[in-house]
């Protein structure tokens, strides 16, 4: 059980306008940093998901921190502005069902202060405390939701969701919510198999990164989930920096100076899980996005100075591709007061 | 030995002898919460410790995917196979506890599909015990041709008749009543998906009428169980561990890895599915591929095998 997160308040905050985004230190600490070492590379980096080390982001198999709330909030105003970053494809509603059970279960299990699920057959009692939700409904019947399942449970989950049909020894995009992505878009990649939604990154297809990566996936069997850390970085807290909303997040990317890259600038962390799904046989795929401002990094020493020398070491094309380019010097500059030069310790882990 | 991936404990809680060859077992789980529901067409891996030989064996689930209590597999005996089928039909019996895998699925249904057309042969009714099962639940237009020796071995004719009625067609051997594969294939609406399973003659016979109909390949779906023949027992040396493993004459080299305490990745467990792929260092005498996987010229390359299924006659280095 997620004890020290169970004992956090939740914040309210906003993650656009006027962006009162706050980590608390706790929160820092528990981030799950993704550089194990002082350069970066693609790789199938993949792991079994197991049993979670306490006093970190992977305690809980679905983590729930004190952005819970506000975040939640973010995405109902996404979804009001664009219904589209929620869709489904007709054959994809048993997948939904298993997801909802999958979230639903998992909340109730990690944090029972706020989180009950009670089962009779098919008949289904959740009680959500932090948004204030209670419904009792029929398991495996829409009418019985003010929404589809996925959109349901979703809208009570952190993070973008993906729901992969599993055809022909590929995995195709047929069900999912993004409200929350580093700048992809559900509308466009609906429907498109794992080759094919993956097509704009570089350099991973010469690597055989995406072969070997979905092979991996089609293991994942029921009750083994894995996951994987993927980075970015973004200007502002924001939550939602979509291609749909591009013109509003876009130009902030001219925005860094020395003077605010402390506060403005944000490490994006996505921890990225894979759960196959008993009755659709689909594997959900959770996109979990954690935001550190460089500031937030400074106080993790051991942190500092791998972002610096991650950030001093990336391959252009990488630094291009993840919308790097305006900003990375701004922030080596101010990562670099951070870095004495000595070797760091082995592991993700602060020291 | 390794651990069986995600492992249940269950109870066997009841053994039935459908008929002469098949015997039907059921299985609780033995800490009394839900089995995991499961996709129509799944299969569980059973362990079985036959004295000194670890065995492995997948077989169909064909108790409803929406059963939670109660997951059942019907087992044909094989007297000429590796010993699997002959421990499950001898050995085990009610109250027996047992491992199992949790339910992996490599025939599942297209749920894109506006009608399913399955063919079974004999035991290869198994999958489509569940198939129809879920479809019945979650709605779908089936047509079910199901070939058995004689209504004594048609194990489950009067459960799939009441389920399907008039969708239901079943060919008695002892009439020689046959199925007519060209006109079955022949006269399907577009967009439906096969699903075949059975005697490996059948499911042949059936994928080469349905190409040469013009079947779209994505919508053609098959499962052999494979049966894996028992053969001469022979060393390999596994050189990432620094071990030299005796593979049994009922043991495939998947079992023996396991057997000896080594992790080794696999998922079908039949040659199908390509998970347990291991590359060959090197090797001295034959590779004896018996696998569904590799290229005819990575067969020839001699430097990949499938543990699962392949022997060797002779010696081999794997990397593991």
């Amino acid at each position: 059980m997620a004890t020290p997160a169970s004992q956090l308040p939740f914040r309210e905050e906003t993650f656009r306008d006027d962006f009162t985004f706050t980590n608390s230190p706790e929160t820092v600490r528990r981030a799950p940093f993704p550089f194990d070492q002082d350069s970066y590379m693609y790789a199938v980096n993949m792991e079994q998901h197991r049993d979670g080390e306490p006093g970190t982001a992977f305690e809980a198999p679905i983590d729930v921190d004190e952005h819970y709330v506000s975040e939640m909030r973010d995405r109902a105003l996404v979804l009001d502005e664009d219904p589209l970053r929620c869709q489904s494809l007709p054959h994809m509603a048993l997948a939904g069902w298993d997801t909802l059970e999958l979230l639903m279960q998992a909340k109730a299990d990690s944090y029972p202060d706020w989180f009950t699920l009670d089962r009779d057959g098919d008949r289904w009692h959740w009680i959500n405390r932090p948004l204030g939700i209670e419904q009792r409904f029929t398991f495996g019947d829409e009418t019985t939701l003010p929404y589809g399942p996925l959109e349901y449970i979703t809208r009570q989950a952190q993070g973008d969701f993906c729901v992969l049909d599993e055809r022909q020894g590929n995995l195709w995009m047929d069900a999912g919510i993004v409200t929350t992505q580093a700048d992809w878009s559900l509308d466009f990649d609906i429907g498109m198999n794992f080759f094919e939604w993956h097509a704009p990154v570089p350099l991973a297809h010469e690597l055989g990164i995406f072969e070997r990566a979905l092979k991996y996936m089609l293991s994942v069997q029921i009750g083994a989930p894995a996951r994987r850390l993927n980075w970015t970085m973004t200007v502002n807290p924001r939550l939602d920096t979509s291609p749909e909303n591009y013109h509003v997040w876009g130009p902030e990317n001219t925005h860094i100076t020395e003077e605010n890259v402390a506060d403005k600038l944000y490490l994006r962390i996505e921890l990225q899980s894979f759960w196959r799904l008993p009755r659709s046989n689909a594997l959900l795929f959770p996109i979990r996005c954690y935001l550190l401002s460089m500031r937030d990094l400074s106080t993790v020493p051991k942190w500092a100075t791998r972002m610096h020398r991650v950030l001093k070491s990336l391959p252009p094309e990488l630094s291009t591709y993840k919308g790097l380019d305006n900003y990375r010097q701004i922030a080596i500059d101010y990562l670099s007061e951070f870095d004495d030069g000595s070797p760091t310790t082995p592991g993700a882990r602060p020291d | 030995m390794s651990s069986l991936h995600g492992a249940i404990e269950v109870v066997v809680s009841d053994v039935v002898t459908v008929n002469e060859l098949i015997k039907r077992f059921h299985f609780k789980r033995a800490d009394g919460k839900p089995l995991p529901a499961f996709s129509g067409g799944s299969h569980i891996v059973i362990e079985m410790q036959d004295g000194d030989t670890l065995r492995r064996t997948p077989y169909s689930l064909s108790s409803s995917p929406f059963d939670t209590d109660d997951y059942q597999i019907s087992i044909r005996r094989d007297d000429a196979g590796r010993g699997g089928s002959l421990y499950m039909h001898e050995k085990v019996e009610p109250g027996m506890s047992m491992s199992i895998s949790h339910p992996a699925n490599l025939f599942a249904l297209d749920k894109r599909a506006p009608k399913h057309l399955m063919l079974a042969g004999g035991i290869g009714i198994t999958p489509f015990m569940s198939q129809t099962a879920q479809l019945a639940r979650t709605g779908g237009r089936i047509e079910l041709h199901y070939g058995v020796r004689n209504r004594d071995l048609g194990t489950y004719v009067d459960e799939l008749s009441a389920r399907l009625g008039p969708d239901l067609h079943v060919y008695l051997d002892e009439n020689a009543e046959r199925m007519d594969l060209d006109r079955i294939l022949g006269n399907q609406p577009t967009g439906t998906h096969l699903y075949v399973c059975g005697p490996e003659p059948m499911i042949e016979a059936a994928l080469h009428s349905a190409r040469r109909l013009g079947w779209p390949q994505a919508h053609i779906h098959h499962e052999l169980f494979t049966k894996t023949a028992p053969g001469e027992p022979f060393t390999m040396t596994l050189q990432d561990s620094g071990v030299s493993v005796e593979v049994g004459e009922t043991q495939s080299m998947l079992e023996a890895i396991e057997n000896a305490g080594i992790d080794a990745p696999y998922l079908c467990r039949g040659g199908v599915c390509g998970q347990c792929e291991t590359r060959v260092i090197s090797h001295d005498g034959e590779l004896l591929h018996a696998d569904h996987w590799l290229s005819d010229e990575e067969r020839a390359a001699g430097d990949k095998i499938m543990p699962c299924v392949s022997r060797c006659r002779g010696t081999l280095v794997l990397e593991r």
